[in-house]
């Protein structure tokens, strides 16, 4: 990437606390609204291409739910949450009780849907202010953006700013799941954050590690 | 070589060619647009899945040619050409350049359609025809194309495949 220093090991793992303290608010405020423990993973940070970056959440024409938003202020980048079909629909049933509401052939209702949307406000709010607190930057998401479409036009948008630097991003990934259900009907998830190039400077010099 | 039925994937910020009974295909093209020149005579064809609308701006260190419209499109031009296609027989078939969100930066905003207006201009500026299009909207698209055929498999979310 044309950076302008080197990115060290020690950067690599303040990224890694910013995804641990992000998403392990996001997780509780999870676990609060379904009343049911989230596991939440230890992040991964990554350098990536674009097609990995894909390939990471399942493939560039795989149908995904996901949650979209991009940060402003003192640090620019894009914000991913992004689901199963299967555990989106699970997701609102919990919620709900609507049994017949399905993402694959689009039954969808109103009030789904504004529960899916609630779960992206509740979820992103949480990661970010968490991480403004931890940072003292200012950050101001937009409003999140709920979309059932492929993982390569949802995310490619995301990487429009990076992929005038560079042809590869650092994501940083964690996962959430709900505990101690089936594999296939648990709400797992995952959150991919990506700063913008010129956002890096500004989040190490905050933490003092430049 | 080439086999039969073989599907040659095209990545974002990417192209390549084929020619016989093979495919070639690219996934998930949301604001990016896929760009497929092809000789329909000599049954050959390139595709390439830019991101941006111009090399301008770009701020690499090293340009990635297929990234943009103005080099990528001028990029494959060549490689046909060195595969012993005329410019004057290509025709172009295109789709992406979908409007996914209604918020971004004042670089991202109408990313989509700026990519097709700035891919209608390339081919414009280098005479190949636009056979077909599929653009626009604020859908996902996969495309795959046949140089045997000439035709584009287009391919959203909850909606039958169309061929253009």
């Amino acid at each position: 990437m044309s950076i302008e220093f080197k990115i060290t090991d020690l950067h690599l793992d303040v990224l890694k606390e910013i995804g641990n303290i992000g998403s392990a608010h996001a997780a509780t405020s999870l676990s609060q609204l379904l009343n049911r423990k989230v596991d939440m993973y230890v992040p991964s940070v990554k350098l990536v291409t674009f097609d990995e970056m894909f390939d990471l959440a399942g493939g560039a024409d795989e149908t995904i739910v996901s949650i979209f938003l991009r940060i402003q202020g003192d640090v620019s980048g894009s914000m991913f949450f992004m689901l199963s079909i299967d555990s989106a629909n699970h997701f609102i049933k919990l919620l709900t009780g609507d049994e017949s509401f399905d993402f694959h052939t689009m039954n969808v209702s109103d009030v789904g849907i504004s529960s899916m949307q609630e779960l992206g406000n509740i979820l992103s709010g949480s990661y970010l202010s968490a991480l403004s607190d931890f940072t003292g930057l200012r950050i101001h998401p937009t409003v999140p953006s709920l979309t059932v479409d492929m993982v390569g036009a949802i995310i490619s948008f995301g990487l429009i700013e990076i992929s005038q630097y560079s042809d590869e991003v650092i994501v940083i990934d964690t996962e959430i799941r709900e505990e101690g259900m089936g594999h296939s009907d648990s709400i797992k998830g995952n959150f991919f954050l990506l700063p913008d190039p010129n956002s890096y400077v500004t989040i190490f010099k905050s933490l003092g590690v430049l | 070589m080439i086999t039969k039925t073989e599907v040659v994937r095209v990545g974002i910020s990417d192209l390549n060619i084929v020619k016989g009974n093979a495919t070639i295909r690219t996934a998930g093209l949301g604001s990016c647009v896929g760009i497929v020149l092809y000789d329909d005579i000599k049954k050959i064809a390139g595709m390439v899945h830019i991101m941006l609308p111009d090399s301008s701006l770009d701020r690499s260190a090293r340009i990635n040619h297929a990234k943009y419209a103005d080099t990528g499109i001028y990029t494959l031009m060549e490689r046909l050409k060195g595969e012993g296609v005329r410019p004057m027989s290509l025709k172009a078939k295109i789709a992406g350049g979908a409007q996914m969100f209604q918020f971004g930066s004042k670089d991202t905003l109408r990313i989509g359609p700026r990519n097709v207006e700035a891919v209608k201009q390339q081919l414009r500026r280098l005479s190949i025809p636009i056979i077909a299009e599929d653009t626009g909207g604020s859908r996902g698209r996969t495309i795959e194309f046949n140089p045997i055929t000439s035709m584009l498999s287009v391919r959203t979310v909850n909606a039958e495949p169309k061929e253009i």
